[in-house]
């Protein structure tokens, strides 16, 4: 895995040096609130409704045992013992205190860690498909590119003002798991005529109050290209992007207000004067990268006391089925870690578990943790004779949860339970979404399901993406939650239709078991999932169910 | 027609914790929303929103949230995103409720 370099190391350094000198000068009032917020939003610190936050970085989500440790001993230092992992691939921290912020970012330096352009209109953590390197549909492991842009966009003096924050996102499978079509760039690894690898380009998706899917500005750009084309994005968007409304600011209403024929045009001819100047990659630094990411030795143990126990276990094949994926290599599998225990709060782990998980990784997983944007944890080379061992090490540690992918594995923000901007509760409404399902015992019967739940506007929690998205919002004082249907997060991308009016807090869960009764009705076999029944048969006998229990509206 | 004005305590988040806190009856600072005053003319929460303005070394980003007097007479929110902050999070007994 990637190494900080001694540059690396040297600007990371200085930077929280930097930063206890500014939380010094804040706290003996040589610095006011309007001077230090800026100061304190580039290095992730945020203030929430009870406290300040930490958000690190978690860089293309992956992450070592150690570094893994390093979280749960600050999580224990100086938070609450717990941590949050978000959409975003990073872990956020709900209770630091500001003069202690300086030697948690010490403490990450520590580990290569940081908590640098995780906040402000600059270009935010990289993500990437939380299976890089592992799973078996993947043309090439895409973290070579996102460590590449990482290196390039942190601190690069001339996207430190944007007119708004800015998202890459990359994936090396044509089975999207890293949403590359809702990010301000989505780059899709794809082979070439001569089956060389580069990549498709999409630009100006996002969700927020005016959700896009992402459009196709480039079908091949050629690898060595990746740099001066993604410099010519950025330039035509921080020259022409809006800066007089913040609501309008992101790239997706340029790609809107420009039309996608003129911003090709803008961008190709940018690229074609940053290309002129650009002397091309370093192949030494790019080889470098490269070599950082080389797949662990992979050998051929046999597998039989996996299929041994899958006969054997009943629960241990409910949650095989469920939280391991394929791997490239047939000997091993992908695990997924479930962060959604049933009533518990989605993406969170205690310092505990973060050591179990990193325990695991050590001893069974070649040191390597991902996380991924829908809040779990990843472990994604695990030799499948070591798959029941894992899994008793994720029982005692209570995280065994068999729900990947299904109606419990819930994505949810924070919501108004800590965020500022939260106009209501998210965490309270996943979790009893969770406990009904369980208490009826339909979950498998249900089957894959996304549900996705954000607290406010800003869609932290994908909403828009979910099969059934659940948006909280103020309604006169009162929590009142939006349902959409349709959407999708994949390759196929779709942003959902607005099912009809909100629903109370209360009235939202009978809504969302009618609606899930009503597709166990109407699909073909147990075999068409929710979404695809949904495609099948459109809204209508969907929305029917959840508003049977009202009076006819007007459309 | 002018909206009726609802009565307005002045709230911040304290610099170094980052917890909710109110501007109390004698013009200093309080982590308790029943301790704090309540401003019944606008002219009054403003003025006092501004004094509070004032102090920025002790805490961050006030505001003027609305209240009313509870039936034990001591001020209360009247909006759930401030009651919210009077407790803590609901997803674990971390906050203000935990330090009860």
């Amino acid at each position: 895995m990637y190494r900080y370099s001694e540059f690396d190391e040297s600007f990371v350094r200085t930077r929280v040096k930097e930063f206890r000198g500014q939380v010094e000068r804040r706290i003996s009032g040589a610095l006011t609130e309007e001077e230090f917020k800026p100061l304190r939003l580039k290095n992730g610190l945020y203030l929430q409704l009870h406290a300040y936050m930490l958000r690190v970085a978690i860089p293309y989500g992956t992450l070592d045992g150690r570094q893994m440790r390093q979280l749960a001993m600050i999580a224990e230092s100086w938070d609450k013992g717990y941590g949050h992992f978000t959409t975003r691939q990073n872990i956020q921290y709900n209770w630091p205190r500001l003069a202690e912020v300086p030697d948690i970012l010490d403490a990450l330096a520590d580990v290569s860690m940081h908590a640098i352009q995780t906040s402000g209109n600059c270009i935010r953590n990289v993500t990437a498909d939380h299976f890089s390197g592992a799973s078996a549909d993947e043309i090439e492991d895409p973290r070579p590119t996102a460590e590449l842009l990482r290196q390039w966009s942190t601190d690069h003096p001339e996207f430190q003002y944007l007119p708004r924050k800015f998202k890459i996102a990359v994936t090396g499978s044509p089975n999207d798991r890293a949403v590359t079509r809702a990010h301000d760039i989505g780059l899709r690894m794809v082979p070439g005529e001569a089956g060389e690898v580069g990549y498709e380009v999409l630009v100006g998706g996002g969700l927020g109050r005016t959700p896009m899917i992402g459009k196709v500005v480039r079908e091949f750009l050629p690898k060595e290209d990746l740099l001066p084309y993604i410099e010519a994005i950025l330039r035509v968007y921080n020259l022409f992007g809006r800066r007089d409304n913040k609501y309008k600011a992101r790239i997706k209403i340029l790609v809107h207000e420009t039309g996608l024929d003129e911003l090709k045009a803008r961008i190709e001819a940018e690229f074609k004067a940053r290309k002129a100047l650009f002397p091309g990659v370093d192949p030494e630094l790019q080889a470098k990268i490269e070599s950082s990411f080389a797949p662990p030795k992979f050998d051929r143990q046999p597998a039989s006391a996996y299929y041994k126990r899958l006969v054997t276990d009943a629960a241990f094949r409910t949650w095989s089925q469920t939280n391991v994926a394929p791997h490239k290599v047939g000997e091993y599998g992908i695990v997924t870690v479930s962060l959604k225990p049933v009533g518990g709060t989605p993406g969170d782990a205690t310092a505990d578990q973060m050591r179990a998980v990193a325990g695991l990784a050590e001893k069974f997983g070649h040191d390597e943790i991902r996380v991924s944007h829908e809040q779990n944890l990843i472990l994604p080379h695990v030799r499948k004779a070591d798959i029941p061992a894992v899994y008793d090490g994720l029982l005692a540690a209570s995280l065994a949860t068999a729900n990947i992918g299904l109606v419990s594995d819930i994505i949810a923000c924070p919501g108004m339970d800590y965020c500022a901007l939260a106009t209501a509760r998210s965490i309270p409404i996943a979790q009893e979404i969770a406990k009904r399902f369980d208490e009826l015992a339909l979950e498998k019967e249900i089957g894959p399901l996304k549900i996705k739940i954000s607290g406010c506007i800003n869609a932290c929690g994908h909403h828009h993406v979910g099969h059934i998205g659940i948006l909280g919002l103020d309604r006169a004082g009162v929590e009142n939650y939006q349902v959409t249907l349709g959407g999708d997060a994949t390759e196929n991308a779709a942003i959902g239709t607005r099912a009809g009016p909100g629903f109370s807090a209360e009235a939202l869960m009978p809504a969302l078991e009618r609606l899930i009764d009503s597709y166990l009705d109407v699909r073909e076999s147990p075999d068409e999932t929710f979404i695809e029944a949904f495609r099948r048969l459109g809204p209508a006998p969907f929305t029917a169910a959840m508003y049977s229990d009202r009076a006819r509206r007007a459309a | 027609m002018a909206r009726k004005f609802k009565p307005k305590v002045v709230t911040s988040n304290h610099l170094m914790e980052g917890d909710a806190i109110y501007l109390a009856e004698d013009g200093g600072w309080t982590r308790e929303f029943a301790e704090a005053r309540l401003f019944a003319e606008p002219a009054d929460a403003e003025k006092a929103l501004a004094e509070a303005d004032r102090q920025r070394d002790i805490h961050v980003g006030a505001y003027l949230a609305d209240a009313e007097f509870g039936p034990d007479g001591r001020p209360r929110p009247t909006h759930f995103r401030e009651e919210f902050r009077t407790r803590g999070p609901s997803n674990y007994f971390h906050g203000k409720q935990a330090e009860a």
